[in-house]
């Protein structure tokens, strides 16, 4: 079965018809364009795929499409605005967060969510709201630096 | 178009009426609430289903309550990290707030429910592959195949429950509230599982559950599991205990997860008194709980181990609520 489906991509409303057995990574991916958010596993266990709905951080890879009706979801490429760079891109790139980045774009979607909530979190509430992102290559400590200098820049 | 998923259709129905009518209409029709197991499973062709019902819509599951007899009904719907943030469920039901707290990662927990929990499919290596994973090991008992890989002289599934909440729900004493075809019944959680791996719920078809009754805590709890990966990750096993006082003294409610194909609620109705040597007390649940338990080859960690740990862990565990050192 398909059915119409209205929503708000980046800021954009859209209108797209979309099957019922559709996962949001591959429509975002497929449909939209939108290649920035990644899959990394087979289902629900890496956070590479973290978009944001209604503002909170959801893995798109478990998440059916037409469940996200009416619904705001943003994804990393949401983050830049006029070719500059969000804070959080930005800190990710000046503290080396990001090695061969394919858990980068579920990182910065996830800290997106946490900076929102609260502005300024230590270091154990970063890791906690991490938990559920993996990376294999930085060993988490330039992430979670990444996330707090972002913090600071947006304090500033 | 990349089609992970399988055919199906979503029906979004509004109340749990319209919900049970729409599993009891069609026999492969499944339930589907967060979606971080049910998802799973379809992506790696552990279910089938013609119609998903998503339950995400019905108000009236994601309610709480205090009941009549001054404890607490929690919805089906209710988040996980929603339970987890709840105060008045951190001050009177601890062990529930840490069980929340302590399924899967951050993120899978702002959508995952109570009811998606407590109905948690039971979990095994050879189960929990991908679709070309399985067939290359000819399947096995629990779905498509005929032999079991962890007993294979058995006729049985001995997939491990691995929920988190169950044990922490029934230490506390948790009814379950279930909606079918039938109209609704109460039954106590742990009569709500069985010790069958590949049939483990007491769930009828076109029944759902509703809410879980806590009746008013008379003392302290607390949650604790062991895991592979800290931060995201299956109990291999995992221990809720909740402390009753009484005049003869203080006894235990101990409910394990993990170890068998059902939540365990061990049996110790042993008293800790002022005369007790609580050494030689604790010593005695601990070797209660390793007789309780049954872990299997279902996990890449030894189910000696894990017999061991449990019962360790509950002796710590119980050691905490009564202010003695681990
Ligand atoms: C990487 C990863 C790690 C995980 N770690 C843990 C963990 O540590 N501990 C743990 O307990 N779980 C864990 N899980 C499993 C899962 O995320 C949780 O158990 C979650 O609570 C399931 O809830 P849900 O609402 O998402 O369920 P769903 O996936 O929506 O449903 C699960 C099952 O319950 C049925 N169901 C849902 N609601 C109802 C209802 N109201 N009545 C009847 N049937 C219903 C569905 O049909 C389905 O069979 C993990 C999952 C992943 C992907
Ligand atoms: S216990 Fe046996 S039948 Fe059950 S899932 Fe594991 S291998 Fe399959
Ligand atoms: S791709 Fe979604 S959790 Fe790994
Ligand atoms: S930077 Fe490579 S996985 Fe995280």
């Amino acid at each position: 079965m398909k059915r119409v489906v209205s929503l708000t991509v980046n800021g954009r409303e859209v209108e797209d018809i979309i099957p019922d057995n559709l996962l949001l990574i591959d429509y975002l991916r497929e449909r939209r364009g939108l290649t920035g958010t990644k899959q990394g596993c087979d289902g629900g266990e890496c956070g590479a795929c973290t978009v944001l709905v209604n503002g909170r951080p959801r893995l798109s890879c478990v998440t059916l499409a037409a469940s996200c009706a009416g619904a705001e979801v943003e994804t990393v490429e949401a983050q830049a605005h006029g070719g500059r760079l969000s804070a959080l891109q930005r800190a990710f790139h000046e503290n080396l967060g990001a090695q061969c980045g394919f858990c980068t774009p579920g990182m910065i979607m996830t800290a997106e969510a946490l900076l929102r909530d609260e502005p300024d979190p230590d270091e154990d509430r970063i890791r906690e709201a991490l938990g559920g992102n993996l990376c294999r290559c930085t060993g988490y400590v330039k992430i979670i630096r990444s996330v707090r200098a972002a913090a600071e820049e947006l304090k500033a | 178009m990349t089609e992970v998923l399988p055919q199906f259709k979503i029906v979004t129905p509004d109340c749990v009426e319209a919900a049970i009518a729409a599993l009891a209409g069609a026999p492969d029709a499944r339930a589907c609430a967060g979606g971080t197991d049910i998802v799973v499973a379809l992506r790696k062709g552990l279910s089938e289903t013609g119609t998903l019902v998503d339950l995400t819509g019905i108000a009236a599951l994601r309610e709480t309550a205090t009941g009549a007899d001054g404890g607490m009904v929690i919805g089906a719907g209710v988040t996980l990290a929603a339970i987890e943030r709840m105060p008045e469920i951190g001050e009177r039901y601890p062990a529930i707030a840490r069980a929340a707290a302590a399924v899967a990662g951050p993120t899978h927990r702002e959508v995952a429910t109570l009811g998606g929990n407590l109905c948690l499919d039971t979990r095994c290596v050879y189960y929990n592959q991908s679709h070309w994973w399985r067939k290359s090991n000819d399947f096995c008992l629990k779905y498509r195949g005929d032999t079991c890989h962890v007993a294979p002289q058995g006729n049985r599934c001995r997939a491990a429950f691995s929920g988190d909440m169950a044990p922490a729900l029934m230490a506390h004493g948790a009814e379950i509230e279930i909606a079918g075809p039938d109209g609704t019944r109460r039954l106590p959680l742990a009569e709500f599982y069985h010790e069958d791996g590949a049939a483990h719920l007491a769930l009828n078809p076109g029944e759902i559950v509703v809410a879980a009754h806590l009746p008013p805590a008379g003392g302290v709890s607390d949650y604790a599991k062991i895991r592979v990966r800290g931060a995201i990750d299956f109990p291999l096993a995992g221990v809720a205990v909740a402390t009753e006082p009484g005049s003869a003294g203080t006894t235990f409610r101990i409910a394990v997860t993990g170890t068998n194909s059902k939540p365990l609620l061990v049996d110790f109705p042993d008293a800790l008194t002022g005369e007790s040597n609580a050494d030689a007390f604790f010593a005695a649940m601990q070797k209660a709980v390793q007789k309780a338990v049954s872990p299997q080859r279902t996990t890449t960690i030894a189910p000696h181990y894990r017999r061991l740990s449990v019962s360790a862990l509950t002796a710590r565990v119980a050691r905490g609520l009564v202010g003695l050192a681990a």
